[in-house]
């Protein structure tokens, strides 16, 4: 009985850790067969760098969402990448311990807060402030890029800040002793050494920022055109299904699950150079 | 004025403590804002009444219901999928080529945007399984989403409980089996717990994937199979079809102090987690 | 742990008891986010009425909700747009008409355009307000997603054949529409008529005339405001039984009484 127990428990253990590589297929599967035919008969290179979506007059080209995407989310990491690793700085360096129990929790609330939420203070915020402001109608790269930037920092302070307190503490003393100063031991030692973890943790924001849908939905005006500044409205991968979704019929779902195969070949490319960079930093 | 050390010194802890305290600053903003604007709306009649007239009137009753009910079917579908797995990669295996394929994909799975899972729980719960916009298809989808919460988090707390433990009772004659169950699951469990709170704060706030999965749905639920409009989503309509920016603020303040008091629940945990480990 | 297991237990117990609840929505109703607003208020009317016939709404879109009728998802498919080619077969009742209104900032001074510059606005090959008699702005156009009702039938009606520029903003939903232009002077968008009027809490836009035609309801039955489509519920097989009764509720003097009343024009009122 009890040698049954045990093997039965680790039996029902393996099947059970299975489940996330079952999901995983199912999902790639399922996204695939449903996109997969209309991308054979667009043909890939026509949907990828095709101008044009008109699903109703069957033209179903993608680029100007890929360039959406694109300047959205570099706009998100120019302004978020710089704010969030001094964000971490400040966490693992500077913050006195009382500001760190404020610091600390509050990341972790912004990490929580629903996205929709970010979405309509930018809608309320920004995309007045712009309009007024810079001219237009407000719903623009710009918008997006700032909302973005506030919803990735949670991911890349967390990760850059574990990364530098993980550090040897000798790495530190060391470079005080030769009379370093404290910010020259940071710029010079302590970030070189907790890169790859900062890189991984910027990557991982990245990924959320592409992969965000409500936030753009309401804030990015959603045009198909490509942008001619950053005023200008645009479109992502992940509103034009988010968008689109509900109404699709035939082809033209068809055509939201091909965005969707794109969406996600970018994503897993993110993700697996997250995941090869941490895994180098391990060894 | 030359860069000496000292200045750059200066200057550098200057601008770190101006963006961080900047960062404080805008995220207290949003907040202070949106229950300045919500808390008084907010009454016990908006928490127990239905929507009417899509939301203009009434309260926010069924997308409350709808929320809870959708986070608790995923949290239960998920909670053994995940510790089983975190179990079985803490316990278990000592690497290998499985587990190497089951971290990536956990680690993937956390990656993939909401979006994509809308799209996977509409095409196979929706369409292959015929489950309809309901609330087994949302739960069943959020499910995937947590799971590499739950996982990691749970392997975690399992891999922080001493070696000690596991050796006195491998000593006594204890079965591995016994020794999970008796010595590994009692000290673990704070931090399983703490892995399902974070786990519901992201049902609470998930939006994209439930509006194509769970619906539109006002009245009040009956059973998992009826569609609900889970709260985010009732919000974000609320907003974008301009029905009653009152009661989006009334709602929008309802998911903040829920999502608030989930971060107090979960910080409560680690922290008494951390105290019972050391 | 025994607590634990209990607790378990208690939950699926309720689970299953929940899912033998399953049933009592007979008819689910699906599709155009345009038409879903109104039958949303009908179906809380008939819920007090006939509480013992369940009836559920979903959104989805027109193409979605017809699809969704005749894969059996719904029973009923809503469309804010006329019936394709291949959809003819299917079994369609006119519920209601709706105009559709081309809306703009009331400080605005425009009050009137041409179907012609109407669809020059659309095509932008006029860009600036003080082409059609506004000042000098440019003009920002809005349009709905591919796949919206309201969009197609802009589409047929006003585009003859053209499309809408890529550079339109594009929002999913008439309300989100009305929020856009009534918050933004240069801006222009077409909803349903009866959202165009002035409504509470609601900041207010202007309804422009077309060749000199008011958008009013009157105009519109009398043919002299031609920018209308027919709400539609589609299904498969002529309606029976709960579907049926529904219907019949919908089309009775009471029912077009509520719509009138949400500012849609009863199909009723066309005939006579």
């Amino acid at each position: 009985m009890k040698k049954f127990k045990e093997k039965l428990s680790g039996r029902v253990f393996f099947v059970l850790a299975l489940s996330t590589i079952s999901a995983l297929v199912l999902i790639t599967v399922f996204i695939f067969v449903n996109g997969m035919p209309l991308i054979a008969e667009v043909g890939l290179f026509n949907f990828i760098f095709g101008m044009s979506w008109a699903p109703e007059q069957g033209q179903f080209g993608i680029f100007p969402m890929i360039v959406g995407t694109v300047s959205v989310t570099l706009g998100a990491a120019l302004l978020g990448i710089p704010v969030g690793i001094c964000c971490s700085i400040f966490m693992a360096e500077f913050a006195p311990a009382m500001m760190k129990n404020i610091f600390r929790p509050a990341i972790q609330l912004l990490a929580g807060i629903p996205s929709v939420v970010y979405g309509f203070w930018g809608l309320i915020f920004i995309v007045p402030a712009i309009s007024t402001h810079l001219g237009g109608v407000g719903m623009s790269i710009l918008a997006g890029s700032i909302i973005l930037a506030i919803m990735i920092l949670p991911t890349i302070i967390s990760i850059s800040e574990v990364s530098l307190l993980a550090l040897p503490r000798t790495y530190k003393e060391g470079a005080l002793a030769l009379g370093m100063t404290h910010w020259q031991t940071i710029r010079h030692v302590q970030l070189p050494a907790a890169k790859s973890g900062i890189v991984a943790g910027v990557i991982l924001g990245i990924g959320r920022a592409v992969g965000e849908t409500m936030v753009v939905i309401m804030v990015l005006g959603n045009s198909v055109a490509l942008p001619e500044s950053i005023l200008d409205s645009v479109r992502t991968l992940t509103t034009n299904i988010g968008l689109e979704m509900g109404y699709a019929a035939g082809r033209h779902r068809q055509a939201l699950f091909a965005t969707g195969i794109v969406l996600f070949v970018i994503i897993m490319i993110l993700n697996i150079s997250a995941q090869y960079i941490t895994r180098k930093k391990v060894k | 004025m030359r860069i000496t050390a000292r200045n750059a010194e200066k200057t550098a802890k200057i601008l770190i403590w101006t963006i961080a305290l900047m960062v404080i600053a805008v995220l207290i903003f949003i907040i202070i804002f949106i229950l300045y604007r919500g808390l008084p709306v907010i009454n016990w009649n908006f928490l127990t009444e239905i929507p009417r007239r899509s939301g203009r009137e009434g309260g926010i009753a069924s997308p409350i219901i709808g929320t809870l009910s959708v986070t608790a079917l995923a949290v239960l579908i998920a909670m053994p999928f995940g510790v089983g797995t975190a179990f079985y990669l803490a316990e278990y295996t000592k690497g290998g080529i499985i587990t190497r394929i089951i971290r990536f994909c956990t680690e993937s799975l956390a990656g993939i945007p909401s979006i994509i899972y809308g799209l996977f729980g509409f095409i196979f719960f929706l369409d292959v399984l015929g489950l309809g916009w309901s609330i087994l298809s949302g739960g069943l989808t959020v499910a995937i989403m947590i799971l590499p919460t739950l996982i990691r988090t749970a392997e975690e707390s399992i891999r922080s409980v001493p070696k000690s433990y596991r050796e006195v009772s491998f000593s006594l004659g204890g079965t591995k089996w016994q020794t999970i169950r008796k010595a590994v699951v009692p000290s673990a469990i704070r931090g399983i717990a703490n892995g399902i709170i974070l786990s519901v704060g992201r049902c609470v706030a998930e939006t994209a994937a439930l509006i194509m999965t769970a619906g539109y749905e006002l009245i009040m639920p009956r059973s998992v199979f009826d569609s609900s409009r889970s709260l985010a989503v009732h919000f974000y309509t609320l907003v974008m079809d301009g029905i009653s920016e009152r009661n989006a603020y009334g709602t929008a303040a309802v998911l903040i102090i829920l999502v608030f008091f989930i971060n107090v629940v979960a910080n409560m945990l680690i922290n008494r987690f951390v105290a019972k480990g050391r | 742990m025994k607590r634990l297991i209990i607790t378990l237990i208690i939950l699926s117990a309720g689970f299953a008891s929940s899912c033998a609840a399953r049933g009592e929505t007979n008819v689910i109703v699906s599709g155009s986010t345009s038409v879903l607003p109104y039958v949303e208020i009908l179906v809380e009317e008939y819920r007090i009425l006939y509480p013992e016939y369940g009836v559920g709404i979903q959104g989805g879109g027109s193409s979605a909700g017809i699809l969704a009728a005749v894969s059996g998802f719904a029973d009923i498919g809503m469309s804010s747009r006329a019936l394709n080619e291949d959809e003819r077969d299917l079994w369609s009742s006119e519920i209601a008409l709706d105009g559709l209104a081309i809306i703009i900032h009331p400080d605005n001074p425009v009050d009137n355009l041409s179907m012609q510059q109407l669809r020059d606005i659309y095509t932008r090959r006029i860009t600036n307000w003080s082409e059609v008699g506004g000042r000098d702005a440019r003009i920002h156009i809005i349009a709905r997603e591919a796949g919206s009702g309201t969009r197609s039938a802009f589409q047929d009606l006003v585009m003859e054949g053209e499309v809408i520029h890529q550079r339109a903003i594009v929002q999913n939903s008439n309300g989100a529409v009305r929020q856009l232009v009534s918050g933004n002077r240069d801006t222009i968008g077409f909803i349903s008529l009866g959202l165009a009027e002035p409504q509470p809490g609601l900041r207010p836009v202007k309804a422009l005339q077309l060749d000199g035609v008011a958008p009013t309801r009157e105009n519109v039955l009398n043919g002299s405001y031609g920018l209308y489509r027919a709400f539609l519920f589609v299904m498969p097989e002529a309606p029976e039984g709960y579907v049926g009764h529904f219907i019949d509720y919908i089309l009775s003097e009471e029912g077009q009484q509520l719509l009138i009343g949400e500012g849609l024009i009863s199909v009723s009122g066309r005939i006579g």
